[in-house]
């Protein structure tokens, strides 16, 4: 048991305690959080990512949603000291389905149990990997020439060559991309292009990018998992390698580069240790979609809503955003970031990058 | 021109030509080309229109002579478009020598000029019925009638109608004895028309006839031999309605000559008070004294500009509304236990008490307007609600678009009594069926076919006012049970989720398991009474409620409830918390210092009949402040019963508590 898990365990036990004093004192029992919605997020200046605000909302044992959140909290709790006792553990999923046993306690869907994990972290100040939940996928794939070691299942540490240690596939990001687990040691990747999608991910891996321009790919599989951001922050603060964001050009793709760059709503409360404020997007901007006339889709009902959604995110009020999704509401179109095969296959490493990186003054 | 206006003849050598051909129509020529004016103009539509002219006939013969109708329909499918329709029932019957003219003239009635409230009102009908019967397959009818008494020969005999002379032809006419039978008449006639099922069905008719008419038995046998018996709820007969004379007010021009003509009254102040009702004295002499009639005048000799003087005088003198007991409402107690005896199927969650308004006057004409609302259950929720549309107890299944009911119910907001409706216009969706009862001495049609009230303002509004008074009903039963559901997931917290989580965290923690009574009183902090019915057998249910004390505090107060007195048993007197039940069936129990966290049971059987008629949840209480109480209302002021006296002074503890409930129901709205 290391001291973080120890920490863990008893901030958890915190709150556990906390309920039932208020039970024994005869009181209602209450719990109180951030709020967890667009609405109650603010700029942090000093570390220049967004964070929860002042907004609480109390969870109160009068309702049936906060009373079965409570016994939920306690059995969680109890699940995670038994898991860092045994040094054992679980994925969210798993979790999910041990809630079988705690009759009204029972998680009825995934997202539930997700959701309190991350609320545990609210409440108690650590981090969901300090609690021994990990996620179901895993990281993301990383190909380039950078050099880390890793703890291996035997206890001892072993370096990997991030181009010459790895096959086709890359090396996989772990769960647990802390130091003591994961540690850099640096090569000839000078920068960072994190992707979106596993096509172009393979695209540049083959047209030897990484190589060509001493640059590390990191495969963002949509979304990125919260080790995936963790590990790009870790680059760029602890390698001073400045990062690149290369998406598909639609709404969905620039909410995966907020959630890079400025933190995601739903994990706020920790956006200082997993976002990268100065990560940049490359593309697919509305404006490529102009310049380099890409293919195009019409925008669906819902990514115009989307749209829509974003000019009222206060992580997207700044000049550039709003224009780019004017631009892109005014034009009723989206683009893939494979649309550039339109003009050929090297098309994007021979021409395309090497431009908007220059501009950017990354190359 | 009217038809059988003849033209003078005269020189002009046109007109003479013209005249040649002018010869009188007879009514029954006229309506053989005018089909569709009686509602024959759909080969469905006619042979639903003959079942109904039969049975408003024997429904109302059977009420004029006190006795519980028994009435069976048969329909017989022949070839191809030909029907055999047979209607019997067991009414006053038909002496022989008026069977004809009944049955084989139109236009003959006894009600063509009677004032009350009947079902068939023009005597058009069942003629009308037969002759088109005569006409779509050259058949004769077949009617029968027995009447009662020591001359217990019943008469038979073929009819058919002479289109041309309005006069029936009667064949076969023989006596013959009805075994088994005290009186009635049978009517038996072939038609062609097309056999339906549906909303506008003959089934559907006799079902909502079922409804309005709780004390008929209705047994009806479908072209594929099914048999379906609409028993008797009720052996109730409606109250007789009286026959008045005509009220002034509304009275046409025309009207007023006819009866001065025909009146056997020596002078205009004796045609005035005694032909018509509420003219008084007083009030014949303000006509006078507007009009500059003379008074000894005799009625015939009233001229027509006379005759519009006192039209219009009649407008400017206040005259009584007319008297109402020429009406016969079905009353809210029948109209709800006729709902339930027809659609106990669907298993409705709420029958809302119906509304019988007070009477008004349209045109002279007192009516009445009375509405039920049946919710939930098996009823479906998808789709607009059913309306159930009748007059003078006779269902109306066409021309829903035009009629009166159907502008009502949409120009009522229905959003703010629980149902959906799409900018709060038109007819409301959800699982609800809505029962429309106009009743009246002349009930105003849009057309002969009399499918359709007429959109008069005064009826109306009348409609719409039931309509409301009933829908805030629905509302009060909705809010109760939303309110209800919300307590239920409290009883969930306190009763399962709390103790889970006591014992989980103590068990975690190492420490004892804490007492949550405390914490339970503060999130219940109700009286919670519960009810729930066992009906394992017919017209039997037991009622049982549960009575929780989920306060701080030792709780005593009474509990009330209208029973149907008809209905209650010796387990009623017995049952440890009963105080007493008044002459019409309010009865009283007390529950005396129930501890804090402590339960205990009230119950009773119903028996018989009306053993459906009560609701459960309609229970009240007194003596306790009614906002800690979940599950009863406190006893409204008008029910003329004292409840026990709040006797303690409010304790300071009761007055945080009523607080905590308030914010509570802040919280629910937030929610909402």
């Amino acid at each position: 048991m290391t001291d973080r898990h120890e920490d863990a365990v008893k901030n958890l036990r915190k709150l556990v305690d906390s309920v039932y004093n208020q039970m024994s004192a005869g009181e209602i029992p209450v719990m109180e959080l951030s709020t967890r919605s667009k609405k109650n997020i603010e700029f942090d200046p000093k570390k220049s990512v967004w964070v929860y605000g002042d907004m609480k909302t109390q969870r109160t044992a009068k309702t049936v949603t906060g009373a079965t959140m409570m016994l939920r909290t306690a059995c969680t709790v109890q699940f995670i000291e038994g898991m860092v006792k045994t040094n054992k553990s679980s994925t969210l999923r798993e979790m999910y389905y041990i809630s079988e046993g705690w009759g009204h306690g029972k998680f009825s869907s995934q997202d539930e149990s997700n959701l309190l994990a991350e609320d545990l972290e609210i409440m108690s100040g650590c981090m969901r990997e300090d609690f021994k939940l990990r996620p179901e996928e895993d990281g993301a794939r990383v190909m380039g020439d950078f050099t880390l070691s890793e703890m291996t299942k035997k206890g001892e540490r072993k370096k990997i060559n991030c181009l010459d240690d790895v096959g086709e596939s890359g090396y996989g990001v772990p769960y647990n991309v802390e130091k003591d687990n994961v540690q850099f040691h640096g090569g000839n990747a000078k920068f960072v292009v994190a992707v979106e999608t596993g096509g172009m991910f393979d695209r540049l891996v083959e047209n030897g990018f990484c190589e060509e321009q001493n640059a590390l790919l990191v495969h963002l599989k949509g979304q990125p998992a919260r080790s995936t951001r963790r590990f790009i922050k870790r680059l760029n603060e602890e390698m001073s390698m400045p990062i690149v964001v290369f998406t598909d050009g639609d709404p969905w793709s620039f909410r995966i580069y907020a959630s890079v760059a400025y933190g995601a709503i739903k994990t706020a409360h920790i956006s200082d240790y997993l976002a990268t404020p100065t990560a940049q997007f490359v593309g697919i901007t509305a404006s490529d979609i102009l310049n380099y006339d890409l293919p195009t889709d019409s925008l669906s009902d819902k990514d115009v809503s989307a749209l829509n959604s974003e000019l009222s995110d206060p992580r997207f009020r700044d000049e550039f955003w709003i224009s780019e999704i004017q631009a892109m509401l005014n034009m009723k179109k989206k683009s893939e970031q494979q649309a550039l095969a339109k003009y050929g296959l090297d098309f994007v490493t021979d021409t395309y990058l090497p431009e908007k990186l220059t501009n950017m003054g990354i190359l | 021109m009217h038809p059988n206006e003849k033209k003078p003849s005269g020189s002009v050598p046109t007109a003479n030509i013209l005249a040649s051909k002018q010869k009188e129509i007879s009514i029954t020529e006229f309506f053989e080309k005018n089909k569709q004016i009686l509602g024959f103009d759909s080969k469905s539509k006619s042979l639903l229109m003959g079942v109904k002219e039969a049975v408003d006939n024997a429904l109302d013969a059977c009420e004029e002579a006190d006795i519980l109708p028994d009435i069976f329909v048969k329909v017989e499918k022949l070839e191809d478009e030909e029907y055999r329709m047979i209607i019997e029932d067991n009414g006053p019957g038909i002496v022989r020598k008026m069977m004809p003219n009944v049955f084989g003239r139109l236009l003959y009635g006894s009600r063509f000029h009677a004032l009350r409230q009947s079902r068939g009102q023009q005597g058009i009908g069942i003629s009308a019925t037969i002759m088109f019967g005569n006409i779509s397959t050259g058949k004769p009818a077949h009617v029968q009638s027995k009447i009662e008494g020591e001359d217990s020969v019943a008469w038979g005999m073929d009819i058919v109608i002479d289109t041309k002379s309005n006069r029936p032809i009667v064949s076969n006419e023989a006596a013959f004895s009805w075994e088994n039978k005290d009186s009635g008449t049978r009517i038996e006639y072939f038609t062609r028309g097309r056999y339906i099922s549906g909303k506008q069905s003959i089934f559907e008719y006799l079902k909502n006839t079922a409804i309005v008419n709780p004390h008929a038995k209705i047994t009806f046998v479908d072209p594929d031999g099914k048999t379906f018996v609409f028993e008797r709820a009720t052996d109730t007969l409606p109250v007789k309605s009286k026959e008045i004379k005509p009220h002034p007010e509304g009275l046409e021009i025309g009207d007023l000559q006819k009866m001065s003509q025909a009146t056997h009254q020596k002078s205009v102040r004796a045609f005035l008070i005694n032909d018509f009702s509420r003219v008084t004295a007083r009030i014949a002499d303000e006509i006078f004294k507007i009009t500059g009639i003379k008074p000894e005048k005799k009625p015939s000799n009233l001229t027509r500009d006379e005759c519009k003087d006192i039209v219009n005088a009649i407008a400017d003198v206040k005259i009584m509304a007319p008297q109402t007991d020429c009406l016969s409402p079905i009353g809210d107690t029948l109209i709800k236990k006729g709902l339930m005896h027809v659609l106990d199927g669907m298993r409705p969650e709420y029958y809302a008490p119906p509304v019988t308004r007070a009477p008004k006057a349209v045109n002279g004409n007192p009516f009445t307007v009375e509405v039920g609302i049946v919710y939930g259950g098996d009823i479906p929720s998808e789709g607009q609600v059913t309306v159930l549309r009748f007059a003078n107890r006779v269902p109306l299944l066409y021309q829903a678009g035009a009629c009166a009911i159907t502008k009502a119910i949409s120009d009522v907001d229905w959003r703010r009594y629980g149902l959906e409706q799409r900018g709060g216009k038109g007819i409301p969706f959800g699982p609800a069926i809505i029962l429309v009862h106009v009743a009246s001495t002349k009930v105003f049609f849009t057309s002969e076919g009399k499918e359709a009230i007429a959109d008069l303002s005064e009826i109306t509004e009348e409609i719409g006012l039931a309509l409301r008074l009933c829908g805030r009903n629905l509302k009060s039963h909705l809010r109760k049970r939303e309110r209800r559901e919300h307590t239920r997931a409290k009883f969930e917290i306190v009763q399962i989720i709390l103790p889970e989580l006591a014992k989980r965290s103590a068990d975690f923690l190492n420490k004892p398991v804490p007492n949550l009574d405390l914490t339970i009183s503060k999130i219940m902090n109700v009286i919670w009474i519960e009810p729930s019915v066992d009906s394992k057998k017919k017209k039997f249910r037991k009622i049982t409620y549960t009575v929780f004390n989920y306060t701080r505090n030792e709780r005593s107060f009474r509990m009330h409830a209208q029973l149907p007195k008809e209905a209650v048993n010796l387990t009623l007197f017995s049952e440890a918390h009963f105080v007493e039940m008044t002459e019409d069936g309010k009865a009283a129990w007390d529950i005396k210092d129930l501890p804090p966290a402590a339960s205990t049971t009230i119950s009773f059987e119903l028996t018989g009949d009306m053993a459906d008629v009560f609701s459960p949840d309609d229970v009240y209480i007194s003596g306790i402040n009614p906002v800690i109480v979940m599950g009863a209302d406190p006893l409204p002021g008008d029910w003329g019963i004292k409840g026990i006296e709040v006797t303690e002074i409010e304790s300071e503890e009761d007055l945080i508590e009523e607080e905590e409930e308030e914010e509570e129901i802040q919280e629910v709205l937030e929610d909402d």
